[in-house]
C-alpha cells in the first residue's frame, strides 16, 4: 500500500436511538455499524456482503456523507467529509457518487432523461442546463443509449435501461467513486449480466472506485477485487475473493456461501443448520456470531475476537480462524 | 386416496389467459400443458413477465374478473376453468393453497396470527374456536417458530420476515391441501434464511404427500427444489423436462442464456458475462412465431413464421425450437462446471 487510498474509513460507528419504552429507563440504542476500517485503493473495487441488519447500507449512507456517523472517521482523497463545511462538501460530491437498488424509485417521474443526467452538474457548477446537453449526450452514449432518449421520461424504459440512467447520473460528474447498493438485485438475471458488464467497462475506462453493496456472493465476486463480510455491523473478514471464497477463514462466510444454492444437475437438497438470528442492539461480551456459531465454545462467548490477519491481505475476526481455513470448501460452480 | 394416484392431481390442458393491460389485450399465457401426479414436484422458472406467476394465478382462480381463460385444468379430473366463484372459495386454501412472495403483505396487520392460520380450518373444517386454536399452534410449532404457544396471540409486525414467512407456510398448510403452489417464496429473504425456509418446504411436501408447483427466477433454487421443471419465456413454456436431465443438456437458447448470464462464484474478476441481448419484451410486443426470435443467436427465418412446437430431445425432456440440433452440439449446463 504505498499510495494513499482513495477511501480511509476508521472506526466507523454509527448508533440509532430507539424509542423510549420506559420513563425510567434510557432508550434502548441499535448499534448498526460497531467499529468498522476499510481503505479503497484508486481504480479498486470493494465488495459489502452481509444479510439484512448488517449495517452494509448504514456504511453506504455514512461514506456518501449522507448521515453523519456517532463516532470515527470518513476521508476521500485525503479530507475527512464530516469536518468540511456544507459548501465545501457538497462540491466535494462531484468525486463521489451512488447508484440505488431500486431503478423505478430512484428517478424522478416528472423530469427527462436530460434534466435527471444533468441534475449533478447543474448543482455544482450552477450553469444553465442547456450548456451541459453535450456531456449528456457523451455520458449516455457511455452507457449504451442513444442521444434520442435525452427528451424521454423514465416510464419509456425497462428497469435495465433505467439503472443505466443511474449509472449515467452518477458518472457525469466524472467521479473517482460510486457506491452501488445493490445496483442490479432489482432486475432480470439477462439483464443484469448487461449491467454488471457495463460497470466492468466503465471502470477500466475511466479507473474507477465502486463500493459494490450486494446480497448475492456471486456478483461481488464478479466485480470486486476486495471483498468484506459484515455482521451486526462489524467486519468479519476481509480479502481478496478468491481468499473468501475458497479459503474462508469465518464461519459466518463459509454459512453464507454454503447457503448458496447451485445450479447444476442431481443438486438435490443439502440440508443446512438451523440458525438464529442474533439481536442487533445487545452489546453482549464474546463473539457476536458465537450463538449461531458450530465451532464456538466457552472462550469465543467470552472474549470478542479482534480482526487479525491470516493470509496476505486477508483478515477474519475468529479465534479459529485458522481451524475453519483447514475445512474443505463446498465445491464451486463453473 | 391410493386408488387415485395413477390418474394426475392436477392436468392442464392448453391454457390461454388473456390479460387486459394499459395497452391494450395481451396474451400472458398460450398454449401451457402439463400434469402432476400426487407427490410430485413442479417448477416454473422464467424472467418478469414469462406468465409464470399468471400461470400459477389461473390454477387459484385468482385472475382479475376481465382476464379470458382458455382451455382446461383439471383437479381430480373435476373442471376448474368456468367454475363459479363460490365453487372456487371451497377449494382455495383447502385443497390448493398458495405461499406469496412478500411475507411483508401477505399477512393482515390487524389480526393476530393465530386467527390467520386458525381462519382456513375454521372456514373449510368447520373447527370451534378452541379447535382451530389449538391445531394452529400446533402448525405453527411444525413450521419453526420459536414458542407458539405463547406467541399465537401476537400480530404480524412484531415477527421477522423468515418468520411471517413460516407463518403463512402454516396458513397454506391449515388444511392440508392436495397442491401447493410456492410463488418465488424466498425472494424476499437472506440467502440463510432462504435455505432454512427451502427446506422446511421440502420436508411438508414429503412428510404430508402434497404436489407443488415451485416458482422461482433463481435457476439455482429450482436446481435443488424440483423433479420437473419448466421455463417460461414470453407466455409460452420453452423447455420442460426432468430437473436433472435439463440441466445436464440444456435445449434450448434461452435457458442457455439464463444459465451462461448468471454470475457464478468462483469465475475471477475479469472474465465477462455472456448476456442475452435485448430485454424482456412486454407481452403486447412479442414477435410472431417464436417468442424468443428477438434475442435468439440462432434465430433463422423459419423461427418467425409460427410458434416451434415442442420437441423431443431427451428422456421427457421437450424444448421449443427447431434449431435444437446447433443449439444442442454445444453442451451448456451443469456438466462445464
Amino acid at each position: 500500500m504505498s499510495t494513499a487510498p482513495l477511501l480511509d474509513v476508521r472506526d466507523l460507528e454509527q448508533r440509532y436511538t430507539l424509542p423510549r419504552e420506559s420513563l425510567f429507563r434510557p432508550p434502548g440504542q441499535v448499534r448498526a455499524l460497531n467499529g468498522v476500517s476499510v481503505q479503497v485503493r484508486a481504480g479498486k473495487s470493494l465488495g459489502i456482503v452481509g444479510e439484512s441488519g448488517s449495517g452494509k447500507s448504514t456504511f453506504a449512507r455514512v461514506v456518501m456523507a449522507l448521515e453523519r456517523p456517532t463516532a470515527g472517521h470518513v476521508a476521500l482523497l485525503g479530507r475527512d467529509l464530516n469536518r468540511l463545511p456544507a459548501d465545501e462538501l457538497r462540491r466535494a460530491r462531484r468525486d463521489f457518487q451512488m447508484v440505488f437498488q431500486d431503478p423505478y424509485g430512484s428517478l424522478d417521474p416528472r423530469q427527462t432523461i436530460a434534466r435527471i443526467v444533468a441534475e449533478p452538474l447543474t448543482v455544482l457548477e450552477g450553469a444553465d442546463r442547456t450548456t451541459f446537453r453535450d456531456r449528456v449526450a457523451a455520458v449516455l452514449r457511455q452507457v449504451g443509449l442513444r442521444d434520442a432518449d435525452m427528451e424521454k421520461y423514465p416510464h419509456e424504459f425497462s428497469g435495465g435501461q433505467r439503472q443505466r440512467i443511474a449509472i449515467a447520473r452518477a458518472l457525469i460528474t466524472q467521479p473517482k467513486l460510486i457506491v452501488a447498493d445493490e445496483p442490479v438485485s432489482a432486475l432480470d438475471v439477462s439483464v443484469q449480466a448487461q449491467v454488471l458488464n457495463l460497470m466492468q467497462d466503465l471502470q477500466e475506462q475511466f479507473g474507477l472506485s465502486y463500493i459494490l453493496i450486494s446480497h448475492d456472493l456471486a456478483v461481488v465476486d464478479y466485480l470486486c477485487d476486495e471483498v468484506a463480510v459484515m455482521y451486526l455491523g462489524r467486519i468479519v473478514e476481509q480479502g481478496r475473493p478468491e481468499d473468501l471464497f475458497e479459503r474462508g477463514a469465518h464461519p459466518y462466510t463459509r454459512a453464507l456461501l454454503d447457503a448458496v444454492p447451485r445450479a447444476r444437475a442431481g443438486g438435490g437438497r443439502r440440508r443446512r443448520g438451523a440458525q438464529a438470528i442474533a439481536s442487533q442492539s445487545a452489546a453482549a461480551a464474546g463473539c457476536p456470531y458465537a450463538s449461531r456459531c458450530a465451532l464456538a465454545d466457552q472462550h469465543c462467548r467470552e472474549v470478542s475476537p479482534e480482526l487479525r490477519k491470516v493470509g496476505e491481505g486477508h483478515l477474519a475476526a475468529c479465534h479459529k480462524a485458522e481451524a475453519v481455513m483447514a475445512l474443505p470448501q463446498a465445491a464451486m460452480e463453473g | 386416496m391410493a386408488e387415485r394416484s395413477d390418474t394426475p392431481l392436477i392436468e392442464v390442458e392448453n391454457l390461454g389467459v388473456r390479460l387486459n393491460t394499459s395497452r391494450g389485450p395481451a396474451q400472458a399465457v398460450r398454449g401451457v400443458s402439463f400434469a402432476l401426479k400426487r407427490g410430485e414436484t413442479l417448477g416454473l422458472v422464467g424472467e418478469s413477465g414469462c406468465g409464470k406467476s399468471v400461470t400459477a394465478l389461473s390454477l387459484m382462480g385468482l385472475l382479475p374478473d376481465s382476464a379470458v381463460v382458455t382451455g382446461s385444468i383439471k383437479l381430480d379430473a373435476d373442471e376448474l376453468v368456468g367454475l363459479a366463484d363460490a365453487d372456487y372459495c371451497r377449494l382455495r386454501g383447502n385443497r390448493i393453497s398458495m405461499i406469496f412472495q412478500e411475507p411483508m403483505t401477505a399477512l393482515n396487520p390487524m389480526h393476530t396470527i393465530g386467527n390467520q392460520v386458525a381462519e382456513p380450518l375454521r372456514r373449510h373444517k368447520n373447527y370451534s374456536a378452541a379447535q382451530a386454536r389449538k391445531e394452529a399452534i400446533a402448525l405453527l410449532d411444525r413450521v419453526g417458530l420459536p414458542d407458539p404457544a405463547r406467541r399465537v396471540d401476537a400480530y404480524p409486525h412484531q415477527f421477522s420476515g423468515g418468520q411471517r414467512q413460516r407463518i403463512t407456510i402454516a396458513m397454506a398448510l391449515a388444511c392440508e391441501p392436495d397442491l401447493l403452489i410456492a410463488d418465488e417464496p424466498t425472494t424476499a429473504l437472506d440467502v440463510t434464511i432462504q435455505g432454512q425456509i427451502l427446506d422446511l418446504i421440502a420436508d411438508l411436501v414429503e412428510e404430508r404427500g402434497m404436489s407443488m408447483i415451485l416458482i422461482s427466477h433463481d435457476l439455482g433454487v429450482i436446481a435443488e427444489n424440483v423433479q420437473r421443471m419448466m421455463v417460461m419465456y414470453g407466455g409460452t413454456v420453452v423447455e420442460s423436462g426432468p430437473t436433472g436431465e435439463v440441466f445436464r443438456r440444456m435445449g434450448h437458447p434461452y435457458t442457455q442464456g439464463l444459465f451462461r448470464a448468471r454470475p457464478k462464484l468462483g469465475a475471477r474478476k475479469g472474465t465477462r458475462l455472456k448476456t442475452i441481448s435485448g430485454t424482456v419484451p412486454e407481452l403486447a410486443d412479442l414477435p410472431s412465431g417464436c417468442t424468443f426470435s428477438d434475442r435468439c443467436p440462432l434465430v433463422i427465418d423459419q423461427c418467425r413464421a409460427a410458434l416451434p412446437p415442442m420437441v423431443d430431445v431427451g428422456p421427457g425432456h421437450f424444448a421449443r425450437c427447431i434449431r435444437t440440433d446447433v443449439s444442442m452440439a454445444e453442451r451448456v449446463g451443469a456438466l462445464t462446471a
